[in-house]
């Protein structure tokens, strides 16, 4: 049974159309490369996913539990949706750190307010917010940032910034990890180390969907990929094929326009 | 001389620094009520707020001080409010609708991807609002709300129109005995009382540098 299956999704903003019966499914510790140009929906499948749009149509479900269904009111009710939302880490082009909070808190403040609502936060709290600072330095460890834990965002590089990103997406430990275009934002001397990481989590056999212009990257990382465009899914295959020998005329004119920048 | 005169101005100030304490007490919360309704979804209680809010700041305060005190009497026969709870009651109206357009202004200024951050974390609304964007509001809102603080402060000199014997109305009795320089005097505790606000704003302002 896949992790992730998608049936049939649609969006439309008005009278546009942005997503158009999108179905793929994805397999536990597979990385999946979405690909694409600006406004062909890449963006908004993630946001869908992690509930930020509701589609008009469609299903989505995670291990075989239906999370969302377009037809069925009762998966889309607010006190729900939170607790589906868990299932998806998402990490923003933009970062989106709480620029208030060090990196360490930033990674530490939602596991911090989620485990208070387990039954026995009050009898256990010291030691259970205890796990939580410790798993969140040995997250920001992992993204090479022990020695900023207690640095603000501001004072931080844009790299540095979307890798606390990463680790505040894994404190959660989700399901799967959305990645939405998470190096368009930094300097080209940045991307390397950022990429890095996303590199390390693959070989972790972390599940992934990754948004993403970095062609070279999705073909090396990704064991899927799918090929966006207004809206449709064109071709989704294994990486080295779709990026390498595209099979459909589209997918060709863009990767040769990628090449050509 | 000097001496007897600080101290009857002395009393005008504390009437002044009463009603501003008091305007702030209650003018803050009802202000960010006030802005949420005029953000609201809905669209009639919008429409009501934001006109509420156009008639307030669109009248000159010491007309509205006079329609609070007088009115209900003139026009319904009921009696009159004492003097200093009108002009409470009138300060905490106008300077809520103030705040509110300030509020409004922090609340929509903090970006949205912070807001979908914490979604997508998992946090509720309120956790959202408590934990992650009320502090990059009141951040947003120190120097705007300072403006207002400073001008309230010589404001509260508009509640002489229905004879609340705060400073300036101290000052002023000072001219039937001849001197005038009492009422110009009261400058100097306006300037103090700034003074102060200013130093603490400053302070305030500071304390919030540690993030961006």
């Amino acid at each position: 049974m896949p992790i992730l299956d998608v049936q049939n999704i649609e969006k439309h903003f008005g009278a546009t159309r942005v997503l158009e019966d999108i179905s793929f499914s994805l397999e536990q510790g597979q990385a999946l490369a979405i690909i694409g140009s600006s406004g062909s929906g890449k963006t908004t499948l993630l946001r869908c996913l992690n509930f930020l749009e509701t589609p008009n149509q469609g299903k989505i479900l995670v291990n075989g539990e239906t999370l969302f269904d377009a037809d069925d009111p009762a998966t889309q009710r607010e006190s729900e949706v939170r607790k589906k939302r868990l299932h998806f880490g998402l990490v923003f082009q933009s970062f989106n750190l709480f620029p208030q909070y060090t990196a360490l808190e930033n990674v530490t403040l939602a596991p911090q307010l989620l485990v208070q609502e387990r039954p026995d936060y009050k009898q256990n709290k010291k030691s259970l917010l205890e796990e939580i600072q410790r798993e969140g330095r040995e997250l920001l460890g992992k993204m090479g940032l022990s020695d900023r834990a207690d640095h603000y965002p501001h004072q931080l590089s844009g790299g540095q910034q979307q890798r606390v990103a990463i680790a505040r997406a894994l404190a959660l430990k989700p399901d799967i990890l959305c990645f939405d275009e998470p190096t368009s934002a930094l300097d080209p001397e940045l991307t390397g180390e950022v990429l890095k990481v996303i590199r390390a989590l693959a070989q972790q056999k972390t599940t992934m969907i990754i948004v993403t212009h970095e062609m070279a990257f999705a073909r090396d990382v990704a064991d899927q990929v799918i090929f966006m465009d207004e809206g449709v899914i064109v071709e989704q295959g294994p990486a080295r094929q779709v990026i390498e020998a595209p099979r459909e005329e589209r997918t060709r004119q863009f990767l040769s326009r990628y090449s050509e920048n | 001389m000097l001496l007897s005169v600080s101290l009857t101005l002395l009393e005008g100030l504390v009437v002044t620094l009463e009603l501003f304490a008091l305007t702030l007490l209650f003018a803050l919360p009802l202000g960010l009520v006030i802005s949420f309704g005029s953000m609201s979804r809905c669209t009639p209680l919008r429409a009501v707020v934001k006109t509420i809010v156009w008639i307030i700041r669109g009248t000159p305060l010491m007309l509205q001080i006079m329609v609070v005190f007088y009115g209900p009497g003139l026009m319904f026969d009921l009696p009159l409010l004492p003097r200093f709870t009108a002009a409470v009651v009138t300060f905490v109206i106008n300077y809520a609708c103030y705040f509110s357009e300030i509020y409004r202004g922090g609340i929509q200024g903090v970006p949205v991807g912070q807001r979908e951050a914490g979604l997508v974390l998992g946090m509720t609304r309120s956790q959202i609002f408590f934990k992650v964007t009320l502090i990059q509001v009141i951040k947003r809102i120190v120097p705007p709300m300072g403006n207002e603080f400073i001008t309230l402060v010589k404001d509260t000199a508009l509640v002489r129109v229905i004879s609340v014997y705060e400073i300036i109305w101290m000052g002023e009795s000072y001219i039937k005995k001849g001197m005038i320089w009492p009422l110009f005097y009261t400058a100097v505790f306006y300037l103090a009382i700034s003074g102060i606000l200013t130093l603490l704003l400053n302070w305030f302002e500071r304390k919030m540098d540690y993030f961006k």
